[in-house]
Order: structure tokens, then C-alpha cells, then sequence
């Protein structure tokens, strides 16, 4: 890596509009901006339907969306055409909000799989084996839970730490956590978080999206960003978050006048 | 000595065991089908009267029978030519015991096909068929000492023609269906088992049958008995070169599980895509004994069988596990009977099945039970992957229950291969190709897993090649 990529963000999103991909075709990122740098923690907030889920979608390169301008670039490298493999070969990791079952394939056969695709080689089985268990450990989840199949019969929270396994035993340099938190109760969340924490270091880079500010109270962020309407329309520190967490998204709605609208007014606040 | 057939990649992209031998064969019939035909396969084979009789009895059953008007796509049965197969067709003058007597370019084929290098590394026992004779088998001796028979059918007959008598035709009447008649006029080839009373064959014995000839009718006939109390697993597989006409591949299997008695019968079918493959598979479990099939069809044209258990006396015990695969050209139609005679006999049946491109697969499943067999429970579950808009399947269950005490389940879903499960292991990094095998793979799952793991890895190899340059 050159010293001037070394130097360049993580993640630098650059004017992105992407819609889906239809029919309709309906823009839900409507140009946003962000850069994530090596060791940042960044969280990314929004009522409902603002569009996070699209945006970290688009990042990751899902097939469903259509990015209409702008660029996502890894470490420098403009990715905006790249399939989801690649990018995910680059070091980016979606941890997925409603993680797909896939029958038949087990968590050990999908971490395999992917830190072969990642690494290009397939690790030695004591190597992984030992690596698997010490995650598996942190997470506190039992070992049988990677002869499973991927995400079948999984509750809401195994879904949740069967992605975070995943994080952990892949280690990127950028993960993006969709929703990680919902549909956990306080000690799933916790140990989610301490699984996100153990993972925080000078060279990762970590974009939190969330609905609530629950997760945040485990895993403080360095900036916090709030969505609306498919744009960024406030960021600043930890202390947004906490604004947020006491008085909802509607006095941020109302300042940018778009409290009237039925997206927000729909689902704003709570 | 061997060439591979250039058509080859053009009828189904990388099919491995497309080349053929350039050798003439000892002997080779006429092509057509007549009594006398009939008559010169018995008395080359010095049969005894009574089966040259059977067979003759056979013949004319198979005349006055028409095909099935309800499998297969309209056609395709009747495109089989009659006139045109070679129904006997000997390579070599002897069934051998020993791998050093097989003529060299027999031997060379099932060196490239794996066979000896897999009898000493993980079966009791193996057999080989070249065209229309079996060339070598082998037990290992433990099991011969405990009389364990393991013969090439022709073999049998010579060697156990009591037993042979008793019970040949007993499951498979030649009248069950037009290609059962055709077997029994015309078959050679195959395998006899016995397995006594307590004996537990532990490690599966195999045979290996292998298509050389071109516009070949292969019609083997396999017999096992398994006596009360004992267990054997049995296992084959099928290959084919490629040649632009189409062969036929008409198998009749019996198998007969007495009481306390376990069979598990594994296939793996991977016929080159010009083989009609017409086969009738039927099994009789007796008291508290359990018959088991694991159907694995990946080539073939057309495929139809439909693998069978009667469950003849209380506490039988009948599992039909059934994966087809059907690639572009390809028509799968295969399913599983149970048929519960007896009270409290119980069933289960798998159908997984995955089609591509033009392929199509059907899943044709039968479970009668009769009144008096109460207390007895049956669950048919049968689950469709398609891998493009192209491909199709079709799910034709028949239930015919006849007694009202009994618990029946039927569980039916189709599905496509999903774009978020894709993006899901292409989130992780894994290629589009990958990720697609991988979700293959996971489908048909539950069935491999019942496999030998030698067979699971060779099948999941074979789903693969199926699936080369079907993404993207």
C-alpha cells in the first residue's frame, strides 16, 4: 500500500444517490457523505425508512440497489463497480440486519469458505479450529453452535452473534454493523457489544447503524451521524446520540423542516 | 487405446467419463430385439431351461406392453429405438477374481474411474460390469468365510440356482412394467448377494457399471437377500461415454429383508446425458426390518425410477431418500413407492431435486396403505431448487390410504436460488460461483450426509461440475 492510501480513509463515501433497484426504481440515498478513518468508531442514526439500511447495503455492493452517482471507495480504491465478493476480499464486512438462512451449509463451512476467499488459502484446521473456539468463547456461545447451518432455525439474537462470530473470525478493516442491536434483549446486546469492542483497534474502521442509541451506550462512538430522508443531515460527537436518546428525532426533523414529511412523520421519534 | 469423443463438451460441458475404449468386443448381438434373440443370450450364457423359458415368457410381455403414457416428456419414451440396440454385447470371456486378469483396457477404465483404488480403500467387497458382462468381482475373505455371496448375477445363477430360483421375479414380476419384461427377457449382468442369517456386513460392498458400447442396452439384474438379522450396504455407481445415438440403461433390482434385517441400497447415477435410464427398484422388508434407499441421479437423458419398499409384516421400516439433479436436456423423473401392508410399519421419504437451464425434474411418489396396516405412520417430504427461470419441476404425489388408524405427512416446496442468499456469501467474499455450489450443496444436504463419506465427496464433486458456468 502506498503511503498516500495508507493516509486516505477507510471508507470514503462521495456524493452516493442509490435507488433500488425496482421496478419502481425509487432513490433512497439521496447523496450522502461520509469517511471513516483507521481506529474510528462512527454510528450512523435515523428514524425508520431514512434510508441506513440501503446505504450500508450500496456500500457492501448488493446486487438490489443501483447506485445512480457518487463512489464508495476501500482504502483509496474506487469499488463503486466491484461485486460484493470483491469488496469483501478488500476487507469490508456487512453484518446483515435480517441475516438470510442458508440450509444444508454450516458456520463452519461458511467461515472456511470465506476466510479461504479472503486469504486465498485455506487456514489449517488447528489453526482455525483454536481461532473459532477463542471466538466463540468471547461471544459466549457454545461450540455446538458452529455445526449448525447458517442462520436455520436461529432466534432473532443467535442471528445477531452468529454475525458477530463471523466479524470476529474474519477480522476486516471496515465492518458495518446494520442494526446489530434491534431484536436483542440487554444481555444479548451486551455481549454483542463487548464482541464489537474487543474488535476496535488503530486499524479498523467500524460504521454502527442504528435506529436507538442502545447499542451506543456499550460501544461509544467517535462521530455520530443522523440520516434523514436518504441525506445526512447532522453529525457531531457522542453527545448527539444522547440528544437523540432524550429527545427523539423530532426537534432534528423540525429544524430541517421536513417534519411533515410522511417518511419521518411516520416513523419519527420512537 | 481410448479417445474422448469431441461432442463431448458440447452435450454436457466437462463430463469426465465421456471417452470410450476403441476395442472389439468377444462377442456383440445384432442389433434389434426377436425370440431368438432372446433365445442366443440364454444359450451363450448356458442357462438352465427354466429361465431360458422366463426370459422367452418375458419377451412376449415386453411385446404386448406400451410404454407409460404418464412420465417423461411427450416423446421422449417413444424416441427409444428399438431396432437399433445391441442387447448383448461381451467384452471379455470370463468374470475374474483377481484385477490382474481383466484384459488390460477394461482394467485401464476402471483404473481412470477409480474402482481398485477404491476396494482396497474402503469396500468389503466390489464388482465390475463392462457392457452387458461383469468382468471382476471380489469379496474380502472374512466375509466369504462367514458365507457372505457376492457374485456377478450370471454367477449366481450358475453357482446358487436354488436360491436364485426361489426368489428371482418374486418382488419384480416381469409383467410389473414394459422395461421390467425387457430386463427379464434380455438381462445379464448384475449382482447376487446373500447375506446369511445374524451376519453384519460392516463396510459397504460396491459395483461398478460402465456403458462402453455405442447404442447399448444394458440390462443387469440384481438379487440380494438379506437373511434374518444381518445388514449390508450396498452401493453402485454408473458411467457411459458419449456417443451421438443414445443408450439404454434398463436395470431391474430385488431385494428381499427378512425379519430384523437391514439393507441400505445407495446409487449414484451418473449416466452421460445420452442414456435413457429406465429402471425398476423394489424391496420386501419383513417383520421389524429396515430397507433403505439412497437414490442419487445426476446424468441420464431420462431418468424414471422410482425406488420401492413393501412393508409386508408389522414393525417394517421403508426410507427412500431420493436426489436428482437435471442439467440442460436432462429429464429426472424419479420419486420413491412405500406401499404399508402390515400394521405399524413405518416410512419416510426424501425428495430433493435441482434443476438448470432446460432440466427438469419430477418428483412421482406413491404411498398406499392398505386397511388392516394400522398404527402405522408415513411422512413424504419433497423439496425443488431451480436455478434459473428456465428450469422446471413438478411434484406428482399419489396417496391411497385404506385404513384410518394410521399418520400421514406430506410436506411439499419449490424454491429458486436466491439472490440474497448469494449476496449474503458474497459478502463474506466467496465468488458468485462458489456461493451458488455452496447453496446447491446445502440443498441436497440432507441427503449426502446419509453417504459413504468416499460417495458424499465424489457427489458433491459431480453436483459441482453440473454446476460449472452457471452463474454470471
Amino acid at each position: 500500500m502506498s503511503e498516500r492510501a495508507a493516509e486516505s480513509p477507510i471508507l470514503d463515501v462521495r456524493g452516493l444517490k442509490v435507488s433500488i433497484a425496482g421496478p419502481p426504481e425509487l432513490q433512497i440515498v439521496r447523496g450522502v457523505d461520509l469517511a471513516v478513518r483507521a481506529g474510528e468508531v462512527h454510528a450512523l442514526m435515523g428514524p425508520n425508512g431514512s434510508g441506513k439500511s440501503t446505504l450500508a447495503s450500496a456500500i457492501a455492493g448488493s446486487p438490489a440497489y443501483l447506485v445512480d452517482e457518487g463512489q464508495v471507495l476501500l482504502h483509496g480504491e474506487d469499488v463503486t463497480a466491484l461485486a460484493a465478493d470483491e469488496r469483501a476480499r478488500r476487507g469490508l464486512f456487512l453484518s446483515f440486519q435480517y441475516p438470510t438462512a442458508i440450509p444444508g451449509v454450516t458456520m463452519v463451512n461458511l467461515l472456511r469458505a470465506s476466510l479461504k476467499a479472503r486469504r486465498g488459502t485455506e487456514p489449517s484446521a488447528r489453526e482455525f479450529l483454536a481461532e473459532l473456539r477463542e471466538t466463540l468463547a468471547t461471544l459466549k456461545m457454545d461450540e455446538s453452535f458452529a455445526r449448525r447451518y447458517v442462520n436455520d432455525g436461529f432466534s432473532g439474537g443467535e442471528k445477531k452473534r452468529a454475525e458477530i462470530l463471523q466479524l470476529g473470525m474474519l477480522k476486516p478493516t471496515l465492518a458495518i454493523l446494520d442494526e446489530t442491536d434491534s431484536g436483542l434483549d440487554v444481555d444479548a446486546l451486551r455481549t454483542v457489544a463487548e464482541g464489537v469492542n474487543a474488535l476496535r483497534s488503530p486499524e479498523i474502521g467500524i460504521l454502527i447503524i442504528t435506529h436507538y442509541e442502545r447499542i451506543l451506550n456499550y460501544v461509544t462512538p467517535d462521530f455520530v451521524h443522523v440520516l434523514v430522508d436518504g441525506r445526512i443531515v447532522r453529525s457531531g460527537d457522542v453527545s448527539l446520540a444522547k440528544r437523540i436518546e432524550a429527545e427523539g428525532y423530532d426537534p432534528i426533523l423540525r429544524a430541517i423542516g421536513e417534519g411533515a414529511t410522511p417518511v419521518a412523520a411516520a416513523t419519527g421519534g420512537e | 487405446m481410448t479417445t474422448v469423443n469431441p461432442r463431448a463438451r458440447d452435450v454436457v460441458g466437462e463430463y469426465k467419463w465421456g471417452f470410450h475404449d476403441d476395442v472389439q468386443p468377444l462377442f456383440i448381438a445384432e442389433p434389434g430385439l426377436s425370440e431368438e434373440v432372446v433365445r442366443e443370450i440364454s444359450a451363450l450364457k448356458g442357462e438352465p431351461d427354466w429361465m431360458t423359458e422366463y426370459r422367452v415368457d418375458a419377451y412376449r410381455t415386453f411385446c404386448e406392453k406400451d410404454d407409460p403414457t404418464w412420465a417423461g416428456s411427450p416423446g421422449l419414451l417413444q424416441a427409444i429405438d428399438f431396432d437399433k440396440i445391441h442387447y448383448y454385447v461381451r467384452a471379455t470371456d470370463r468374470d475374474s477374481t483377481n484385477w490382474d486378469d481383466v484384459p488390460e483396457y477394461i482394467k485401464d477404465t476402471f483404473d481412470k474411474l477409480g474402482i481398485p483404488e477404491a476396494e482396497r480403500q474402503f469396500l468389503a467387497g466390489a464388482g465390475a460390469q463392462y457392457d452387458s458382462e461383469v468382468v471382476y468381482h471380489n469379496i474380502r475373505e472374512d466375509l466369504a468365510k462367514q458365507g457372505v455371496v457376492f457374485l456377478g448375477m450370471d454367477q449366481g445363477l450358475a453357482e446358487h440356482e436354488e436360491l436364485v430360483r426361489e426368489h428371482f421375479g418374486t418382488i419384480v414380476p416381469s409383467a410389473d412394467n414394459r422395461y421390467a419384461a425387457l430386463n427379464s427377457a434380455v438381462w445379464s449382468g448384475g449382482s447376487f448377494i446373500y447375506v446369511p442369517p445374524g451376519v453384519n456386513v460392516e463396510i459397504p460392498l460396491q459395483a461398478y457399471f460402465r456403458i462402453n458400447t455405442e447404442s447399448m442396452g444394458q440390462f443387469e439384474r440384481t438379487l440380494i437377500i438379506a437373511d434374518e438379522g444381518s445388514y449390508v450396504h450396498y452401493v453402485e455407481g454408473c458411467t457411459a461415454p458419449i456417443y451421438s445415438t443414445d443408450s439404454l440403461h434398463s436395470a431391474v433390482v430385488e431385494i428381499i429383508v427378512k425379519k430384523d434385517a437391514r439393507v441400505r441400497y445407495t446409487t449414484i447415477q451418473n449416466w452421460s446425458n445420452n442414456v435413457y435410464n429406465l429402471v425398476t427398484k423394489r424391496a420386501a422388508a419383513y417383520e421389524n426390518a429396515v430397507m433403505e434407499w439412497v437414490d442419487g441421479n445426476i446424468g441420464s437423458k431420462l431418468t424414471m425410477k422410482y425406488p420401492s419398499v413393501f412393508l409386508m409384516e408389522p414393525g417394517a421400516h421403508g426410507e427412500i431418500l431420493s436426489l436428482a439433479f437435471a442439467g440442460d436436456g436432462q429429464h429426472q423423473d424419479a420419486g420413491g413407492k412405500v406401499v404399508h401392508v402390515a400394521p405399524r410399519t413405518t416410512s419416510a421419504v426424501v425428495s430433493k431435486s435441482v434443476s438448470r437451464g432446460s432440466g427438469r425434474t419430477s418428483y412421482r411418489g406413491l404411498l398406499k396403505v392398505h386397511e388392516g396396516a394400522e398404527d402405522s405412520s408415513s411422512t413424504v417430504r419433497c423439496d425443488a431448487l431451480l436455478l434459473d427461470e428456465r428450469s422446471r419441476s413438478d411434484t406428482y404425489p399419489t396417496m391411497e390410504v385404506d385404513e384410518e388408524r394410521v399418520n400421514i405427512g406430506h410436506e411439499a416446496s419449490v424454491s429458486k436460488l436466491g439472490e440474497d442468499q448469494l449476496f449474503y456469501l458474497m459478502s463474506r467474499g466467496i465468488t458468485e460461483e462458489e456461493a451458488a455450489k455452496m447453496v446447491v450443496n446445502g440443498f441436497v444436504e440432507p441427503i449426502v450426509k446419509e453417504l459413504p463419506m468416499e460417495y458424499a465427496i465424489e457427489l458433491n464433486r459431480l453436483i459441482e461440475l453440473q454446476m460449472e458456468g452457471s452463474v454470471g
